[in-house]
C-alpha cells in the first residue's frame, strides 16, 4: 500500500493486541501449562563442580527406585550442537567433562517429578576435579587447563581486531585526547516464565518439541542433528512465553533429551526448570571490561576513536563469537568517527556461558563510549546534548566500518528529551544531590545475516483466505511476551482492510508455518512484518482483479478497507470482504498467498563484517534525573524522559510498552542486577558458583523502584520497515545505564566507570581522591594482526587491504573483484561472524 | 561425590505417599479431591485440577506469581500446604470473569498494555482485586505498594498502574480514561 493513499484502518490504533484475552483470563497456555496423558517427569543432575572429568556415572541406585523408567548419561548423545555453526561445542549431556556448576550430566525419567528428582540424587558420578579458570585475566594469564578444545588459544575463545584507518595517527593529531576504563558487570534476563519443554511422538509419527524457545528454527536443527531423527519428522512447536529478553535462545540441553527421553521410553516427557537452574543456564548479559581512547578537536569531532573489549564468556561458545564483535560493531553508527578501531576479546571461564541478552553486546561499549562523552564534553566545555545533536551520523551515510545507516532519528531524539526535561536551565544547574544526565544509542531491526549460512528469507508468512472472509496467517515467528503475533495481525489486516481479529495467527510451530528466524537481534517486526505484507498484497491482488472484474473497473481502482471491498471513486460500490474472497475464489480456486523478507546486503566485505549490518537502525535518547544521597550513596531516579525512533508506530500502546520495558531494564542494569560469582573455599572444591541464584536476592527494580517515565516517539518512516516501522524491543535500554551514570556525576560531581552502580559504590567514589570508582587497567591481549579496512572516504571498497585472498571454490577462482557480489559472498563467507572465527 | 546422598531406603513410590482428601471450594465450586500430601496449593491448582492460569515463576514465595486469594486474602499459593485449604475457598484467575464478560481488571489490563508476556498477569491481576476490594480508590502510591510482591519482568508496571486506576474507575461507576499514549513527534506530517 503507498504511503499516504488513504487513512489507515488499524494500523497506529491503540487497539487491545490480539492474545490480551488469553494473557488476563490465564487461558494462555505456556510451556509449562502444557500436559499429556501418561507423561513422565525428567530431572538432570547436574555438575557440583566448575571443571572436572567425569571418571565415571553408576546409576543404578537411581535405576532401582520405584517409578524410574531411565536414567540417561552423555554417551547417548555423542553428537555436539551449539547456536553458531563455529562453536558446536555442547552435548545434551556432558560425555566427559564438566565445565561449569551446573553443567548437567545424566537425567532420570520417572513417573513422577519428585521421585525423578529424589532418584536424581542417587546418580552418582565419579569426578576428576580440574584447576579452574574464574575471571578473563586468568583466562589469559592460564592456557591450561583448556575448558575448550576450539578457540584462538588457549582459553580465549575469540579476538578481533580491525582498524579502520590509521586511528593512532588520528590520535596523535587530536586536541584532546581521552583515555577511560569501563566495565559493565554481567546480569541475567530473568524472564518470570522458567523455561519448560514437553516432547512426545505425535499421533502423527512426528518427534515433537514443545518448549519455551525464542528460535523454534534454529532448535529444530540442532535436535536433528543431535538426534539423527530426520529434521523433516522433528516438530518444533513455541508456545508463547512468559519472557525471554535473548534467555531462550540458544538450543538446551534439557529440550534436547527430554526428546531423546521420548525416543527411549515411549512416552511424553516433560521438565520444567527450576529457578535456580535458569539462573545456571543463563546465556545472558557478558561481562565486559573495557578500555576506550578518543581523540577529538576542540569542537569536539572525533577524529579517532578506539574501543578494547574484554568478555567473560563462561565455559561454552554460545553466541559468544558473535557477542564478541557486536561489543564494537554499532559503536560508529550513532555519531560522526573519522577513524575507528576495535579489539574484541572472549574467554572461556568455568561458569555458566553467556549469551545474548536485549541489546546483545551493545549496552556494554555503550555505557563506556556515551560516558567518556560526557566526560571529554566536560572538559571541552561542550554541552553534551548539544554535541550529540552536532555530532549526529547523517542519514543515508556509510560508517568508518561500513554500516549503511539509512534513516535516522538521532537528532529529534535527542532534541525531545532535551526539551521535555528542560535540560538546557537545569544541566549543571541543580543543588548538589541532585542531577541530569544523557546518553543516545542505536539499535539493529535484525541482523543482516543468518546464523548458519544460507540465502534463504529470513522471514515467511503464509495467508489463507476462506469464505468466511477469516484470514488465517501462519508465520514460525515466535511470541515472547513482545507483541509479534499482534504485529502480524496489524500488517495483515491493514493491507487487506479488515479487522485483526478476523485475522487468526499460528505462530511458533514448524510444521504450521514457514521458517522464521527467531525473536532475537529486534528482527521480527521488521522482517515477519515485510513479509506479512508481500503476501498480503499477494492476497489483495488476487481479490482486487476478481472484483475489479466484477465491478468492471482497473485493479488500482479497488479499495479495502473498513470490511469491504469497493470502489476507490464510488465507495458505496462494492461488497463485504468475504464475498470478495468467494469471487476470488470462484474465479482462481483456494485463495492463499506466501511472502518472504531477505535483508538487502551490506557493503562491507572483510572477513568480520557481516556482524552489524541491518536493514534499518532505530535510534534512542534519554535523560535521567537523579537525586544522590551522599550519606548513604543511594541513587534514586527521579524522573526519565526517553525518545525513541520508532519509524512509524504499529500500535502505540504496545510500543510505549517495548520503551517502558527496556527503561525498567536497563535502570536494573545501571543500579542494582548483577550476574556474579564467588568461589566456595578450597574444601568445597573452590566452585564457582552463582551468589544470588533466586528472586530475592537477584535484585531487580519492584514495582515501588519505578520512576516517572515520559515515553516520545520519533515518527520517521523507514523504507525499508512495514509501514515504515522500525524496532523497540531493545533499543530504548541502551541509553538508560549511561544516562545514570552521567546523572550521578552531574549530581555529585563524582565517577561510577561500572554498573551496577551501587550505593557502595558511590560512597567509594565520594571519598576517593579521584572521585571516582572503576577498573584502571586493561590486561595485555595477545591481538592477532588487525585487518585494515580504510573507511569510505580514505578510498576504501569495503575490503581489508591486508586480508589473505582466498579462492572462490565453486568456480574454480576467479578474483574476488571479478565475482558477483552474491557469489563471492557464498563462496567465501567472508562475513560471517562463524567463519570469521574459524582457527 | 559432592551432595547429600538420600539412602534408597528413604524414597518412596507415588502410590506409597501419603494421599490427602481434601475439599475446598475453587472458584465458588465446591471440589472433593485426593492429593499427594506433600502438595502446595499451588500444585493441586495446576496439577490435580488442570487450573494452570496460576502460574510459577520461584516456587519460593519471591515472584509473586502464583498469587491467588484464599478465604479473600492474597497468598502466594506455592507457599500454601494443600492441607491448610481443607474447607476454604480460593479464587484463582479463571474465577475472575463473570460469565462471557471479563472481569474490569481484565478488561483495563488488556486494554491499557499491562500484560505483555502475560506470566505475572494472573498473581498480579489476584494482587489487584485483593487491593480494590479494600480501597475502592487507591492512590498511585497505594498500588504500587500492594503490588510490590509482585514481579514483572516486560512492562515497567507503569501501564498496570495505569490499568488498576482504570479498572477502579469502572468498577466506582466512573467512567475510566482511555489507555495513555506516548507522545508522537514525526517529521513526516502525519505524526
Amino acid at each position: 500500500m503507498a504511503k499516504g493513499d488513504r487513512e489507515f484502518g488499524v494500523l497506529g490504533k491503540p487497539l487491545r493486541r490480539v492474545d490480551a484475552v488469553g494473557k488476563v483470563t490465564g487461558e494462555t497456555r505456556f510451556a509449562d501449562d502444557l500436559a499429556m496423558p501418561g507423561m513422565l517427569h525428567m530431572k538432570l543432575v547436574r555438575s557440583p563442580l566448575p571443571h572436572a572429568k567425569i571418571r565415571g556415572i553408576d546409576a543404578r541406585k537411581a535405576l532401582a527406585v520405584d517409578g524410574v523408567r531411565a536414567v540417561l548419561t552423555g554417551e547417548m548423545f555423542p553428537i555436539p550442537f551449539g547456536i553458531l555453526p563455529v562453536s558446536q561445542d555442547e552435548h545434551a549431556l556432558c560425555p566427559d567433562k564438566v565445565r561449569f556448576v551446573g553443567d548437567p550430566v545424566a537425567a532420570v525419567v520417572a513417573t513422577e517429578e519428585l521421585i525423578a528428582e529424589e532418584a536424581a540424587r542417587l546418580v552418582e558420578v565419579d569426578y576428576e576435579p580440574l584447576a579452574t579458570i574464574g575471571s578473563p585475566e586468568e583466562a589469559l594469564a592460564h592456557a591450561e587447563p583448556r575448558i575448550q578444545d576450539h578457540g584462538d588459544a588457549g582459553n580465549i575463545h575469540k579476538m578481533v581486531a580491525l582498524d579502520f584507518g590509521d586511528v593512532p595517527a588520528a590520535i596523535a593529531g587530536a586536541d584532546l585526547v581521552v583515555e577511560d576504563c569501563f566495565f559493565y558487570q554481567g546480569n541475567t534476563h530473568l524472564a518470570l516464565e522458567q523455561h519448560a519443554t514437553l516432547a512426545y511422538l505425535g499421533t502423527d509419527g512426528r518427534l515433537t518439541i514443545a518448549s519455551s524457545t525464542q528460535t523454534p528454527h534454529y532448535l529444530h536443527r540442532a535436535a536433528a542433528k543431535v538426534l539423527g531423527w530426520p529434521a523433516s519428522r522433528i516438530r518444533i512447536i513455541a508456545p508463547p512465553q512468559g519472557g525471554g529478553f535473548g534467555g531462550k535462545t540458544d538450543p538446551f540441553n534439557h529440550e534436547i533429551v527430554a526428546a531423546k527421553a521420548v525416543l527411549i521410553t515411549g512416552r511424553p516427557v516433560k521438565i520444567a526448570l527450576t529457578r535456580e537452574e535458569v539462573f545456571y543456564c543463563h546465556r545472558g548479559r557478558h561481562p565486559v571490561l573495557m578500555r576506550m581512547r578518543t581523540g577529538v578537536t576542540k569542537e569536539g569531532r572525533i577524529v579517532g576513536h578506539s574501543v578494547e573489549t574484554l568478555l567473560d564468556g563462561g565455559a561454552y561458545g554460545s553466541y559468544g563469537v558473535a557477542s564478541t564483535f557486536y561489543t564494537g560493531a554499532l559503536e560508529t553508527v550513532t555519531y560522526k568517527i573519522d577513524r575507528y578501531q576495535f579489539r574484541g576479546c572472549r574467554t572461556f571461564t568455568n561458569k555458566p556461558p553467556c549469551g545474548p541478552k536485549r541489546g546483545h553486546g551493545t549496552p556494554q561499549p555503550r555505557f563506556g563510549f556515551e560516558v567518556q562523552i560526557d566526560k571529554f564534553c566536560d572538559r571541552l566545555g561542550l554541552d553534551p546534548a548539544q554535541w550529540r545533536i552536532d555530532q549526529a551520523v547523517p542519514a543515508d551515510s556509510l560508517t568508518a566500518n561500513w554500516l549503511k545507516v539509512r534513516t535516522i532519528g538521532l537528532v529529534p531524539c535527542v532534541e525531545a528529551v532535551v526539551e521535555a526535561s528542560g535540560w538546557k536551565s537545569r544541566f549543571r544547574k541543580l543543588p548538589r544531590g541532585r542531577g541530569l544526565g544523557i546518553a543516545a544509542s542505536s539499535y539493529l531491526c535484525g541482523a543482516g545475516l543468518p546464523i548458519y549460512w544460507n540465502e534463504m528469507p529470513h522471514s515467511g508468512v503464509q495467508l489463507l483466505l476462506d469464505r468466511s472472509g477469516g484470514v488465517t496467517a501462519f508465520c514460525g515467528a515466535s511470541e515472547v511476551g513482545q507483541g509479534s503475533d499482534n504485529v502480524l495481525a496489524v500488517c495483515v489486516a491493514e493491507v487487506l482492510g479488515i479487522d485483526i481479529l478476523d485475522v487468526k495467527v499460528v505462530t511458533g510451530d514448524t510444521s504450521l508455518g514457514p521458517v522464521d528466524l527467531g525473536s532475537y537481534s529486534s528482527r521480527v517486526t521488521l522482517m515477519m512484518g515485510n513479509a506479512a505484507v508481500e503476501a498480503a498484497q499477494r492476497a489483495r491482488d488476487r481479490l482486487a482483479e476478481a472484483v475489479g472484474k466484477r465491478l468492471d473497473l482497473a485493479i488500482e481502482r479497488v479499495g479495502f478497507a473498513g470490511g469491504r471491498v469497493f470502489d476507490v471513486g464510488d465507495p458505496d460500490r462494492g461488497m463485504a470482504f468475504a464475498d470478495a474472497v468467494q469471487l476470488a475464489e470462484t474465479a482462481g480456486g483456494t485463495v492463499g498467498t506466501v511472502g518472504s523478507y531477505t535483508p538487502p546486503r551490506a557493503p562491507g566485505k572483510f572477513k568480520g563484517a557481516g556482524v552489524g549490518p541491518s536493514p534499518s537502525y532505530s535510534y534512542s535518547a534519554a535523560v535521567v534525573e537523579v537525586a544522590v544521597d551522599e550519606a548513604t550513596g543511594v541513587v534514586d531516579v527521579v524522573k526519565i524522559w526517553v525518545a525513541h525512533d520508532i519509524g512509524r508506530a504499529l500500535n502505540p500502546v504496545l510500543v510505549r510498552g517495548q520503551v517502558e520495558g527496556s527503561v525498567y531494564m536497563g535502570l536494573g542494569e545501571a543500579l542494582m542486577e548483577e550476574q556474579a560469582f564467588r568461589r566456595l573455599p578450597p574444601r568445597l572444591s573452590r566452585a564457582l558458583v552463582h551468589q544470588t541464584p533466586s528472586m530475592l536476592e537477584y535484585k531487580s527494580l519492584a514495582s515501588r523502584d519505578m520512576p516517572e517515565i515520559e515515553s516520545i516517539l520519533i515518527e520517521n518512516p523507514e523504507p525499508n520497515g512495514p509501514f515504515g516501522a522500525k524496532e523497540v524491543g531493545q533499543g530504548p535500554l541502551l541509553p538508560i545505564p549511561p544516562a545514570v551514570a552521567n546523572a550521578v556525576y552531574d549530581a555529585v560531581r563524582v565517577r561510577v566507570d561500572e554498573v551496577p552502580i551501587t550505593p557502595d559504590k558511590v560512597l567509594a567514589a565520594l571519598r576517593a581522591a579521584s572521585k571516582r570508582v572503576g577498573p584502571d587497567a586493561f590486561p595485555a591481549v595477545p591481538w592477532p594482526e588487525p585487518l585494515i579496512v580504510p573507511p569510505p572516504w580514505e578510498g576504501g571498497d569495503g575490503n581489508a587491504i591486508n586480508e589473505p585472498r582466498r579462492r572462490d571454490k565453486s568456480a574454480g577462482g576467479p578474483q574476488r573483484g571479478a565475482a558477483p557480489e552474491g557469489r563471492d559472498r557464498r563462496a567465501e563467507g567472508r562475513d560471517r561472524p562463524e567463519e570469521a572465527a574459524k582457527p | 561425590m559432592d551432595g547429600p546422598v538420600v539412602p534408597v531406603s528413604h524414597v518412596r513410590a507415588a502410590g506409597q505417599r501419603d494421599r490427602l482428601r481434601l475439599a475446598l471450594t475453587v472458584n465458588g465450586e465446591d471440589r472433593d479431591l485426593v492429593v499427594a500430601s506433600y502438595k502446595t496449593l499451588l500444585e493441586v491448582l495446576r496439577e490435580d485440577l488442570a487450573l494452570t492460569g496460576t502460574k510459577h515463576g520461584c516456587e519460593l514465595g519471591e515472584c509473586g506469581a502464583c498469587a491467588v486469594l484464599l478465604d479473600g486474602e492474597l497468598v502466594l499459593s506455592c507457599l500454601v500446604a494443600a492441607v491448610e485449604c481443607e474447607g476454604r475457598s480460593v479464587t484463582s484467575v479463571e474465577g475472575l470473569r463473570e460469565g462471557p464478560r471479563l472481569h474490569a481488571l481484565q478488561t483495563a489490563f488488556a486494554d491499557h498494555g499491562a500484560a505483555q508476556c502475560g506470566y505475572c498477569t494472573p498473581g498480579m491481576l489476584l494482587a489487584a482485586k485483593s487491593l480494590l476490594d479494600r480501597n475502592a480508590d487507591p492512590s498511585r502510591d497505594q498500588i504500587a505498594e500492594a503490588l510490590s510482591g509482585q514481579i514483572c519482568r516486560c512492562t515497567g508496571y507503569l501501564q498496570i498502574f495505569e490499568a488498576v486506576e482504570a479498572a477502579g474507575c469502572a468498577l466506582r461507576g466512573e467512567r475510566p480514561p482511555a489507555p495513555q499514549l506516548p507522545r508522537v513527534r514525526g517529521d513526516h506530517g502525519e505524526g
